[in-house]
């Protein structure tokens, strides 16, 4: 763990998945799998494709149904609770996908000012001039009133990331988002990722990334077969994995 | 250009050299009968106009109501739903002509109080009923037609189903399918001259008037005119808007 951890890091787990199990049509994806987050922790989850890296967090922000066990976030929600009010929950959880899905029909301010004008009630102004601040801070001041179509691969992901912050989430969900970039674009959204990260944001994030998990990552999680395989501080699980399949999985990442 | 215009040119002259042509352009394209009858039309193509500036918001709205209806999928709406859904096989099933029949000649012979006589009237409301059915069939693809990456993208913004539906998919699927709706568009502007058949003087029926009068077949010609400025226009527009709106897709999200 690197040194600016914070101090709430010792406290109690924001997140908590808890022997959760998913399968889809009998294909089981997850397996009672565990995952505590602490509060300003970074955590990256690697693993093979198919391993179930987008369908945790998915289920993290109830887009997906658990089949059993649970999912707590601060201690009070549940997200597997039938009666969650999972609206509340995903104001307090973001999510970035790979393919950006930004609203095609809005300007880039647009989409980022929808969810806090429509959800919190945020009047129009004060969106307005909270979204503009957000995509200066990650250099889109100049796009905010562009469409989508006119933005790069880099900048429509980046415009993602500005639009699931406007919701000033706890906890952030990243899912592969360099996968559908041009190589040269990629460093940009890492950097916005490593930014948000300095500033204590909570994020769990699925990469393909090594050495970004590398940089970046207070803890690595490798799934295998539905479950956390193994964990621990990226230097270590790096350098000397303990599991075969770990083992065997970096050194295929590493060739390819 | 200047290809087509040569083109044009060529096929004119070819024409006029036919030795039918005469008799052709006396009975069809008869200048004098023009410029005596086309005032006229253009006066009772007003009709046709208003019956469209009608038809068009009402179908519109009938359209989306269904549409919607149509993708309702809780338990409870199951009534509504099958509704929606007679309706549309039924009035798709039927030609246009044939509801205008039945609504514009049956309704006024039930003498119903309360209730509009007017032939305009129940012309209208047939082309409302038909095209509606049309039309929610449109929507309904269109609404189909947005990706489901949109709609789990804007819950996982915290957005309710309503509110998905409202900010996020309708605006994209109206969008989307602007193209064929202009298409229903321009065929109801014209289908407002089936509302002839019931009598009231449109411009189709208007045309029938004065080529009887003169047994010269000019006035259909020029009532033909007319609906080709609208649609010519119409028809351009829509190729536009499907060019824009393919553009946008294509670039809103990529996977
Ligand atoms: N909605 C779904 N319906 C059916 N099967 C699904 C669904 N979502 C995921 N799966 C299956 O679950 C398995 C895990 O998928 P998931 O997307 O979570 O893997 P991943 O670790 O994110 O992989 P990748 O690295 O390729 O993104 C895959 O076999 C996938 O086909
Ligand atoms: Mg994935």
């Amino acid at each position: 763990m690197t040194a600016e951890a914070g101090p709430s890091s010792a406290s109690t787990a924001m997140l908590e998945v808890a022997r959760v199990w998913k399968s889809f049509d009998g294909l089981s994806v997850l397996r009672g799998l565990d995952l505590q987050v602490s509060r300003h922790e970074a955590v990256v989850l690697i693993g093979a494709s198919g391993s179930g890296k987008s369908t945790l967090l998915r289920c993290i922000n109830g887009l997906e149904s658990v089949d059993a066990g649970s999912i707590t976030l601060d201690g009070d929600l549940e997200v597997t609770d039938l009666d969650a009010d999972l609206d509340r929950l995903r104001r307090r959880v973001g999510i970035v996908f790979q393919s950006y899905n930004l609203f095609p029909h809005m300007s880039v301010i647009d989409n980022v000012m929808l969810a806090p004008r429509k959800v919190l009630g945020v009047p129009r102004e004060q969106a307005r001039r909270q979204a503009a601040a957000l995509l200066a801070r990650f250099g889109l001041a100049d796009k905010a009133d562009e469409f989508p179509d006119r933005l790069s691969g880099g900048q429509s992901q980046r415009a993602a990331i500005v639009r699931a912050l406007a919701m000033e989430p706890e906890l952030m969900l990243f899912d592969e988002i360099t996968s559908a970039l041009d190589p040269l674009l990629v460093s940009e959204v890492l950097d916005a990722v490593r930014d948000l990260r300095a500033g204590g944001l909570t994020i769990v994030m699925a990469t393909h990334e090594m050495q970004f998990a590398r940089d970046v990552a207070d803890r690595v999680c490798f799934l295998h077969e539905g479950v956390v395989l193994e964990q621990g501080p990226p230097e270590a699980l790096f350098t000397a994995p303990r599991q075969q399949q770990t083992a065997d999985f970096l050194a295929r990442a590493r060739r390819a | 250009m200047a290809s087509l215009v040569g083109f044009v040119v060529v096929i004119s002259l070819l024409v006029s050299r036919t030795p039918g042509w005469p008799a052709v352009q006396e009975t069809f394209f008869n200048g004098e009968e023009f410029v005596a009858t086309f005032p006229g039309l253009l006066e009772a193509f007003w009709l046709n106009v208003r019956i469209f500036l009608v038809a068009e918001p009402l179908i519109l709205v009938l359209g989306l109501l269904v549409a919607l209806a149509r993708n309702l999928r809780a338990p409870v709406f199951l009534p509504i739903r099958v509704l929606a859904t007679a309706y549309v096989d039924v009035f798709r099933g039927i030609p246009t002509i044939l509801v205008i029949f039945l609504l514009g000649f049956g309704v006024p012979a039930l003498r119903l109080q309360g209730v509009p006589n007017e032939a305009v009237f129940w012309g209208t409301m047939a082309l409302v009923l038909s095209y509606g059915a049309y039309v929610a069939e449109v929507f309904r693809a269109g609404i189909d037609s947005v990706h489901p990456s949109q709609r789990m993208a804007a819950r996982s913004l915290g957005l309710s189903a309503f509110q998905t539906d409202r900010h996020v998919v309708l605006p994209q699927a109206v969008r989307n399918v602007v193209p064929p709706l202009m298409n229903d568009f321009i065929s109801l502007q014209k289908d407002t001259a089936l509302v002839a058949v019931l009598g009231p003087i449109e411009v189709l029926r208007q045309a029938q008037i004065d080529a009887s009068f003169n047994f010269n077949y000019t006035p259909y010609v020029g009532a033909a005119l007319i609906f080709i400025s609208l649609t010519i226009p119409m028809t351009r527009l829509a190729d536009w808007l499907q060019a824009r709106t393919a553009r946008r897709r294509r670039a809103g999200s990529m996977a």
